[in-house]
């Protein structure tokens, strides 16, 4: 598991849970396999779910398993389904695919990964108690892979159970592991703090704020531990320090508006203001809708009055006034759009779903003022939660309004396939069945004769090989023999039936002579006979095959797809109606959101105003600065 | 006039949950989060969108398996599977596959769809019905290689289709003289 996975997974329930590491090490040598991780790699947890879960249904529905291409890879098969459950937010379901696993007749090493894979799932449901008797249950081999990582689920477990102290002896022990650079040594400074051991905590929160960092994610925890460093430094006084740590955070990364705040606030502290007016003139430059920038446009004034240059306070209040007038605009804005339904129209915009940059692409969208203030909304879980919930319900409307429209074209196929076959097929069925019987006929002539030649290899019969012309000279000759027997007293009788008898000896000496010859002959035309009598059967085969996909094209799905199509016509009900209440919440949550905003940005407004009276007075009383 | 600054316990209210920032917004910032008394419904709400989940995989997976009876019956159904070797650093733009001499797939890849296929993952690219004989399967794909190098190669491929269902496989990796290399063979 990757850091960036491991910090996902442990900020949100809306986690990114790697996928098995089979999977990540070799392409799948089943296709289909392979197929649900082409999916599940692009993020179409749902595709690669339903893939997974046809291979895996067909996987245990053959009889001999062991020939299946997907035999060798199927634990790790059932892993996947399981993480693409976790992905798709199907926490449910993957709790009870990695109990399966878990219960079933596993060796150590798997039983082990499903017991982590599990524990993680607790933790994520909030439920620590359960993930910690999870890990501890775990017994013998850990796989190599992983054992870091449930060394550092189980800290994480033991300080929400606030065991800090357990978690910070957890950490210590995975301070070597590359993997969780900077993650794993910042935990143990908050693990650490939280057990009231500042000094030891800041010697850590130290180290991770020096860490060598290259991925985002990394510099991202770096710049974070700075950022607490640099407040519990300023909150024990040494602001020195404190102000040193704070310019370790990087100016364009995600902590950087919080660093300048703080960097301000730690010289106002002591006096320094014309130091504090450095970070906060550069943060009430940027972007508005952010809560520590609109503190800047507050906090700069504040340090110039302060240092009792009078007018440029009074003038930086007077803009902090209207800043806060325009934010408030937008603020209402947003409410009352949200209050109009206008921001669950946005969320639907296919093109805010095109690329992993939505949440920005979504705040740059026009005619959605509701949006401008999206990032404050996606910092709160519950909204997380409720918007994903609502794009996944919109999704599945979507698949299901492409399944009626699937049903309604099946429909119509079957259809067209009735109306062609139905009037063919009897005639064919006619025809085929007189080709039926002589088909057979033949069949049995060419196993009757088979039988013979068979018979005359065990008993050699010359006689019954002899030509038609032959056959019918014997029959004379024996029919001859027959008149002379009924004249004994014609007195040619005795020369008569030597020179029949002559012949008859003529004709079996040629059987006799050549019947290896013509044993042979009769075996050739047998068999090229078989090849002939193989082909028609291939035929006939094909013919009953193709007899067979004809009826199946059009016959018995009548049943089925009625069946199907209620249960989409229900399923698209419940998601209505789900989704009616889903964006209800939504919209609750996002409103309840802005109107805290508005609420502290009103404050903020009224603290200008004062302020700016406050200065002008003071500005218009004393000398020019 | 007097702002509260800051404080290290406000901040650490939710330590471990805060990382949120990191993987979600990089614009998002350390702003405390607005606290909701209100968990309760929204677990309920979510465990009703995780049963519906359920209904509709199963609704999908029924309705993949009559389209798979009535459009691509196993008797006569050939599948087409395009899939990397491993650590490729070949990005194919196009991919197209011709049957018997007719065009019947054309595909231009998305950045997402290459990094699928080089963690991995096996795209199906083409799904036909096929009779019973013999057929030549032409596939060419173009890509880029190692510092936007463009290549073509096509490569073909001949094969007897009996009854039930045939997975053919294409495989490409790279070359140090064309390029890229094409296998192509049964699954």
């Amino acid at each position: 598991m990757s850091a960036r996975a491991l910090a996902r997974f442990l900020a949100t329930a809306v986690t990114a849970i790697p996928l098995c590491a089979i999977a990540e090490e070799a392409p799948a040598p089943d296709p289909y396999f392979g197929e649900a991780l082409f999916h599940a790699y692009q993020g179409e947890f749902f595709d690669a779910l339903e893939r997974l879960d046809a291979e895996l249904a067909q996987h245990y529905g053959v009889d001999e398993r062991p020939l299946d291409s997907l035999y060798p890879y199927v634990e790790d098969a059932e892993f996947s389904v399981g993480d693409f459950e976790l992905e798709y937010r199907m926490h449910l379901r993957a709790g009870r695919a990695i109990r399966a696993v878990l219960e079933g007749d596993v060796d150590e090493e798997v039983r082990n990964d499903a017991a982590y894979r599990l524990a993680r799932l607790y933790f994520e449901k909030s439920q620590p108690g359960t993930a910690l008797s999870v890990l501890d249950s775990m017994r013998g081999e850990i796989p190599k892979a992983i054992s870091d990582e449930v060394e550092f689920l189980r800290a994480n477990v033991l300080m929400a159970l606030d065991r800090p102290d357990d978690a910070a002896r957890v950490l210590r022990r995975i301070q070597d592991d590359e993997s969780l650079a900077g993650f794993s040594t910042y935990n143990l400074g908050i693990a650490l703090l939280e057990s009231g051991r500042t000094v030891d905590a800041a010697r850590e929160l130290d180290r991770a704020g020096r860490i060598g960092a290259r991925d985002r994610d990394t510099k991202a925890i770096r710049d974070k531990a700075n950022l607490v460093l640099g407040t519990l430094l300023f909150e024990g006084d040494q602001v020195e320090r404190a102000r040193s740590t704070l310019e370790r955070v990087r100016l364009e990364g995600p902590f950087s508006n919080q660093a300048l705040l703080r960097s301000g606030w730690a010289e106002a502290e002591i006096e320094q203001f014309e130091r504090a007016v450095v970070p906060w003139s550069v943060l009430a430059q940027r972007d508005g809708t952010d809560p520590a920038v609109q503190e800047a446009k507050l906090a700069l004034p504040y340090a110039y009055s302060r240092l009792a240059v009078h007018g440029r306070a009074a003038v930086l209040y007077q803009q902090a006034v209207e800043s806060f007038e325009a934010e408030l605009a937008k603020l209402d804005s947003s409410i009352g759009s949200i209050g109009r339904g206008e921001f669950l129209t946005a969320l639907e915009r296919e093109e805010i779903k095109q690329d992993k940059d939505w949440v920005v692409r979504l705040r740059r969208l026009p005619d959605a003022p509701e949006t401008f203030y999206l990032v404050s909304l996606m910092a709160s879980h519950d909204f997380q939660t409720a918007l994903q919930n609502y794009l996944d319900l919109t999704d599945l409307r979507r698949t299901l309004v492409r399944a009626e429209t699937s049903l309604d074209a099946f429909d119509d196929l079957i259809a067209q396939r009735h109306t062609y076959y139905e009037p063919r097929l009897p005639e064919l069925d006619q025809n085929f069945r007189k080709l039926d019987a002589k088909t057979r006929l033949r069949l049995t002539q060419r196993d009757h004769l088979r039988r013979r030649l068979e018979q005359m290899l065990r008993d050699p019969s010359p006689e019954l090989l002899a030509t038609a012309e032959e056959h019918s000279q014997r029959m004379a000759l024996h029919r001859m023999k027959a008149l002379l027997a009924n004249h004994p007293d014609d007195p040619r009788g005795e020369e008569l039936l030597a020179r029949i008898e002559r012949l008859e000896g003529l004709l079996v000496w040629r059987l006799e002579s050549e019947y290896h010859e013509r044993l042979t002959g009769v075996n050739e035309d047998l068999l090229a006979l078989e090849a002939d009598v193989d082909a028609l059967t291939a035929r006939y085969d094909a013919f009953v095959r193709a007899r067979q996909a004809a009826t199946h094209s059009y016959v018995g799905y009548t049943d089925r797809i009625q069946g199907l199509r209620e249960r989409v016509k229900l399923a698209l009900a419940e998601i209505d109606a789900l989704k009616s209440r889903q964006g209800e919440r939504l919209e609750e949550v996002a409103t309840a959101v802005l109107q805290a905003r508005r609420d502290q940005l009103a404050a903020y407004q009224n603290q200008a105003r004062f302020a700016f009276a406050d200065s002008y007075d003071r500005a218009a009383k004393g000398p020019a600065r | 006039m007097h702002h509260h600054p800051f404080s290290l316990r406000g901040m650490l209210a939710r330590p471990w949950i805060s990382l949120v920032v990191v993987g979600l917004a990089a614009q998002a910032s350390l702003a405390a989060e607005p606290s909701s008394g209100t968990t309760r419904p929204v677990q309920s709400l979510d465990e009703q969108v995780q049963e519906i989940k359920s209904d509709v995989l199963s609704i999908a997976a029924e309705l993949g398996n009559l389209e798979e009876k009535l459009l691509y019956p196993s008797d006569t159904q050939l599948a087409v599977f395009v899939a990397l070797a491993k650590d490729e650093t070949v990005e194919i733009d196009s991919a197209r596959i011709s049957l018997d001499g007719k065009l019947v797939a054309h595909h231009i890849y998305s950045f997402k769809e290459l990094e699928a296929l080089a963690k991995g993952g096996v795209q199906r690219l083409h799904t036909a019905n096929v009779s019973t004989g013999g057929h030549q399967l032409e596939v060419a794909i173009a890509g880029r290689r190692g510092g936007d190098k463009p290549f073509e190669v096509i490569e073909r491929y001949d094969f007897r289709k009996d009854v039930g269902p045939r997975k053919v496989a294409v495989r490409l990796a790279g070359s140090a003289t064309s390029g890229a290399t094409v296998t192509i063979e049964d699954w």
